[in-house]
């Protein structure tokens, strides 16, 4: 059925694979992609939401180099928030709740639409490897496709086992199977593998909840989006969430169910992540807190399902379905679906490249859980990464990668390689050196021209950032250029308790004061004919206003990214041998050897590597 | 993370410094200064005989005679050698500075440039980067990295010395507090969707108000501590020829030439300073206590108590080998000094065991069984005596309950970290938002660091972890 050889093969088609499919068909790839079910593309298989504090930067990131989550979550959106408006701006971040069927469908159509790119539904269970190279897949009824490059997107489904309750029952999601073949033939090939865990709460019948006893959550006055193409439009109408609280009759009646929880009966044994805790974990960690928030969820605009966003668990369906009856606006509660956890396996990512092949086998790229990673926003910019790299690998180009002061892409790739993960890897912003450049409003400044550069960016979205550019730079040269007398300026000040000036100065200097805001500025006669003389619209003024309001930390922060790109650029030699550097720890030298940094940066963030250690390897590397 | 901050300094070139020359007294002391401000630093804080001659502008390989002026404060008379890139040790801008030899005016002149902006040069900087500008040959590498290494773990070894006590206990507890600030700062920054308390404003400012106050009183420790500006003095009390000047050398190590004679006219007190493991100690050679019926000798005695009695430390040194017969001669003046000052720490040091066989080693063990063997002549037992007397450091023994400050790598750290937390501090003050004051609050960690050893951002997060209910 199959007889030519495809550029690139994804399997898996969930975030991760979608994106990888896309980006390597869009670079022009010939390319498969293949999916146990081609009804269940790009699912939401959690909650229905795309971004949030570090995720929403992601997927910005992911539109301004061209991939499509962005532009989904914002044709799919039911309403949107642009959380932590009140901290610095590289601490905005955008979410939206999102339609999940119509989430998946627009990621379908999308994908119909792009040209190179196939499909095809089996289940893949193995890979054909020839001298440590990928050149094909096997699928379950045993027919062969040739490739010159795979991507493995599997999410939770290498060898699924959900739980709920005592029973367990092989399932990649609820309803769909496990896929098995894959990680044994990896491990034979000589891959680590692990198991990892999460869960997922109940989805109930909206028509049975009292909302009449929860907070209403709405959505943004103004509601931003995610796409930097003016293809998608912000929401004018929005769905609200709303919020109600367990309580200590809650928790009595989920304490019940705890010894058959495979939680904490010794049956689930892997680790699931911290920052998603199911609510059996946080009432048995957190036993002095007396409630717990949840957050009702629409999951569409049209649909009655509601998701129930606090409620992790994988507790039996009886002890859920009781406990949540007694939460305030839940007594009448009617269940779709039960809460469960899944353990799957997992590849520890140290076995990766900066590119996301592996470095046991050439041409064989990993994508999103499979690498020890959780949430959507992640896996789809693992997806990306990795379609490009295939794509690129396949036309003999130069293998594409983001460092860790360029993108949160970068900073998730590079932490996943350099020191794998013990739980699934969520992003934070904590986790990035330098998030003040890595914001949200200028993640278009920052990938769009590399975007380009590999042909996946369109020109008319280059075109775009490049306006935007030129508009806020000249924008904010105004403000260096411009002076204000303190007769026009002076009851500005005053009106925000900074103190007065006493001579004309340049107006970029009151700008930067803490409390001016644009708004303010505005009032100055100039700074409001400029906005309209020049047709400044807000993405242009707001970046202006960044620019200028925290010239002082960007710079600084750039100054440390710049320092650190020196040793970026100092590269170690493929398969290096750390063994004969005596004069370092013998851990390090173990550590080195293992995860075979690509530069001495890398190198200095493995754990276990010194300070002493890398002053040796900067010896060695020379000059 | 974390660490990267210090191969930036490495890569960037920045302006390094420390002592060239061995530490402790000497005739003269060489401080040296490589890297991109070196000549701009020392130029802004250098004051020439000449009137009126700028050292940024004098030529490469020229020496000029003036003096070190912090502000209007004259600091020593120096000579200073300047050594333009590339053709320097390191083979970037080097200013050697050519000061007076003691302890306090190395350290004070130090510590002016660390507080202009240079940074504690690392065990091994200079050469690693005379290596890496290409002064160095290819072949040299396994030396150099051999030489990173051992320098490293002896400098680490020093510092993990004087951290025991009280200040290691109280950095730690400082660290703990600042990055109970920062996850503080980052529970609110990346969970700011949680249902968890978030910490107000004013619980920042005492929070923060507290790790001032405590910075503050270790970097003034360092400042005004006596150990380091003075020196411990340690009396050595003991008869002419028993070998106290053999053991200074040997303290010296090898190479090093003797030692600076203080109050030299009155040959009664000679005050050797030598600094071990960084600490400054203070010998004052006293003529021992023999009973004696000699006049002039008893007035020496009495001397020699007045010695014991400004010290700090005594060490009872005897020559073992003309006293192995009359050791009990030894045991009564050991008594004596023990009856005298029960409060003293008291090394009794037999010196010339190398004399001795091994009945007479078994006798003198017995008879006075806290006695430390000691060879100055072969080296025996100096390292022994070294570490005892650091231990006295250590333990505590010599202060008063006081955390000081005696490493001028810890108080480099302390005082950039100070600088970070003064602007959090302004931060707080005008109402900044947590992402930017993290900035500074991650570099203060960060010096923070480089005292009680790494600190990541996975600490971070998993305090938040451990002390949040985190996740819907």
């Amino acid at each position: 059925m199959f007889n030519e050889v495809y550029d690139v093969i994804v399997v898996g088609a969930g975030h991760a694979g979608s994106e990888a499919a896309a980006a390597a068909a869009n670079m022009g790839s010939k390319t498969l992609l293949i999916t146990m079910n081609l009804q269940n593309i790009a699912q939401m298989s959690c909650n229905p939401a795309m971004g949030g504090i570090a995720k929403g930067q992601i997927v910005r990131e992911i539109d301004a180099l061209g991939g499509y989550s962005g532009i989904v979550s914002d044709t799919s959106a039911i309403q949107f928030k642009m959380l932590n408006k009140s901290k610095g701006p590289a601490m905005w971040s955008p979410r939206v709740q999102s339609d999940r069927m119509r989430f998946a469908e627009d990621w379908r159509m999308l994908l119909e639409n792009t040209p190179n790119l196939d499909f095809y539904q089996e289940m893949v269970s193995g890979l054909i490897i020839e001298n440590h190279k990928v050149v094909g897949v096997k699928t379950s009824l045993g027919i062969t496709v040739k490739a010159k490059t795979v991507v493995l997107t599997n999410g939770t489904f290498l060898n699924g086992l959900i739980h709920i309750g005592d029973k367990n029952f092989g399932g990649g999601r609820a309803g769909e199977r496990a896929a098995t073949g894959i990680t044994e033939q990896l491990v034979d090939l000589g891959f680590d593998s692990g198991r990892m865990k999460t869960g997922t709460p109940p989805r109930v019948d909206g028509r049975s909840l009292d909302y009449s006893k929860m907070v209403e959550q709405p959505g943004d006055d103004v509601p931003q989006k995610f796409s930097f193409l003016d293809i998608t439009k912000p929401l004018i109408e929005q769905r609200s969430c709303h919020m109600t609280y367990t309580s200590p009759e809650v928790h009595d009646l989920l304490r019940e169910g705890f010894e058959r929880s495979p939680m904490f009966n010794g049956r689930i044994k892997s680790l699931g992540p911290r920052y998603c805790p199911s609510i059996e974990d946080k009432i048995n960690r957190f036993a002095d807190k007396d409630r717990h928030q949840l957050f009702v969820e629409p999951e569409g605009w049209n649909t009655v399902e509601v998701y129930v966003n606090g409620f992790s668990t994988s507790l039996p369906e009886d002890v859920q379905f009781k406990a949540l009856r007694s939460v305030a606006g839940f007594e009448n509660v009617k269940f779709f679906r039960p809460g469960y956890a899944i353990e799957y396996d997992y590849f520890p990512p140290t076995q990766l490249q900066h590119t996301l092949e592996t470095k046991l086998i050439d041409g064989l790229y990993f994508a999103g859980q499979i690498n020890g990673t959780t949430g959507y926003e992640e896996a789809a910019s693992q997806g990306l990464m990795a379609g490009i790299n295939a794509s690129l690998k396949v036309q003999e180009k130069e293998a594409f990668t983001l460092s860790r002061s360029e993108a949160y892409i970068g900073v998730l790739i590079d932490d996943l390689i350099t020191k794998g993960t013990e739980e699934p890897y969520r992003m934070f912003t904590s986790r990035a050196e330098y998030r003040t450049l890595l914001r949200q409003d200028n993640a278009d400044f920052r990938l769009t021209p590399k975007g380009y550069k590999i042909g996946l960016a369109s020109e008319k979205r280059l075109k775009r950032m490049e306006e935007k550019q030129k508009a806020s730079d000249n924008f904010v040269q105004f403000f260096r250029d411009t002076s204000v007398k303190p007769e026009e300026i002076n009851p500005i000040l005053d009106a925000n308790d900074s103190s007065l000036m006493k001579q004309s100065d340049k107006m970029f200097k009151i700008f930067a004061r803490p409390n001016i805001t644009i708004d303010d500025m505005r009032k100055v006669e100039s700074v409001n004919d400029y906005i309209v003389d020049n047709n400044l619209d807000d993405e242009v003024i707001e970046q202006a206003e960044i620019q200028v309001k925290y010239s002082g930390y960007i710079e600084k922060e750039k100054n440390n990214a710049d320092k650190l790109s020196r040793l970026e650029n100092i590269k170690i030699p493929k398969d290096f041998d750390y063994s004969k550097l005596k004069s370092m720890s013998m851990e390090a030298r173990e550590k080195l050897n293992k995860i075979q940094p690509v530069t001495i940066s890398q190198a200095s963030r493995i754990s276990g590597v010194s300070p002493s250690d890398v002053s040796v390897l900067l010896v060695y590397m020379g000059r | 993370m974390q660490s990267i901050y210090y191969f930036c300094g490495m890569i960037q070139n920045d302006t390094i410094i420390a002592l060239a020359t061995p530490s402790g007294a000497g005739a003269i002391a060489v401080i040296r200064l490589s890297g991109i401000d070196a000549v701009k630093l020392v130029s802004e804080n250098f004051q020439s005989v000449t009137d009126g001659k700028k050292l940024s502008s004098q030529k490469t390989h020229t020496i000029h005679l003036g003096h070190i002026v912090d502000g209007k404060k004259t600091m020593d008379e120096v000579l200073v050698s300047i050594f333009k890139n590339p053709h320097s040790y390191t083979g970037e801008d080097v200013i050697e500075i050519s000061c007076h030899g003691s302890p306090y005016i190395q350290q004070e002149i130090i510590q002016l440039f660390l507080r202009k902006g240079c940074r504690m040069a690392n065990a091994g900087e200079f050469t690693l980067r005379a290596f890496l500008n290409g002064k160095l040959d290819l072949s040299q590498a396994e030396a150099v990295a051999d030489l990173i290494a051992s320098d490293n773990e002896a400098s680490h070894q020093i510092a993990m010395q004087q951290m025991r006590g009280g200040f290691s206990s109280e950095i730690a507890k400082l660290r703990e507090e600042l990055l109970n600030f920062a996850s503080l700062i980052e529970l609110e920054l990346d969970f700011a969707e949680e249902d968890v308390e978030f910490a107000d404003r004013t619980q920042f400012s005492d929070l923060i108000d507290r790790i001032i106050f405590v910075l503050k009183r270790l970097i003034d420790s360092f400042a005004v501590g006596n150990v380091i500006k003075n020196g411990i003095p340690v009396a050595i009390v003991g008869e002419p020829n028993v070998g106290k000047s053999t053991l200074l050398n040997a303290l010296l190590n090898e190479e090093r030439a003797i030692v600076s004679e203080i109050a030299g006219t009155t040959r009664d007190t000679i005050e050797d300073e030598i600094s071990i493991g960084g600490i400054g100690f203070r010998f004052i050679d006293t003529a021992g206590i023999r009973e004696t019926q000699d006049v002039v000798e008893t007035i020496g005695i009495k001397k020699t108590f007045e010695k014991i009695e400004q010290s700090q430390v005594v060490i009872y040194l005897f020559d073992v080998s003309n006293s192995i017969e009359k050791l009990d001669q030894v045991s009564v003046e050991i008594w004596k000094i023990k009856n005298k000052y029960p409060q003293k720490p008291l090394l009794i040091i037999a010196n010339k065991i190398d004399k001795l066989d091994d009945n007479q080693l078994a006798s003198l063990q017995e008879t006075i069984p806290e006695v430390k063997l000691l060879s100055a002549k072969t080296g025996f037992g100096v390292e022994q005596l070294t570490n005892s007397l650091l231990n006295l450091i250590n333990t505590g023994a010599l202060r008063n309950n006081e955390t000081i400050v005696t490493n001028t790598r810890h108080y480099d750290a302390l005082l950039k970290a100070f600088e970070e937390i003064q602007k959090v501090k302004h931060g707080l003050d005008s109402g900044l938002s947590g992402d930017l004051m993290a900035i500074d609050v991650r570099e203060a960690l960060y010096y923070f660091g480089l005292i009680t050893g790494e600190v990541t951002n996975d600490d971070l997060l998993g305090n938040i972890f451990a002390n949040f209910c985190i996740g819907k």
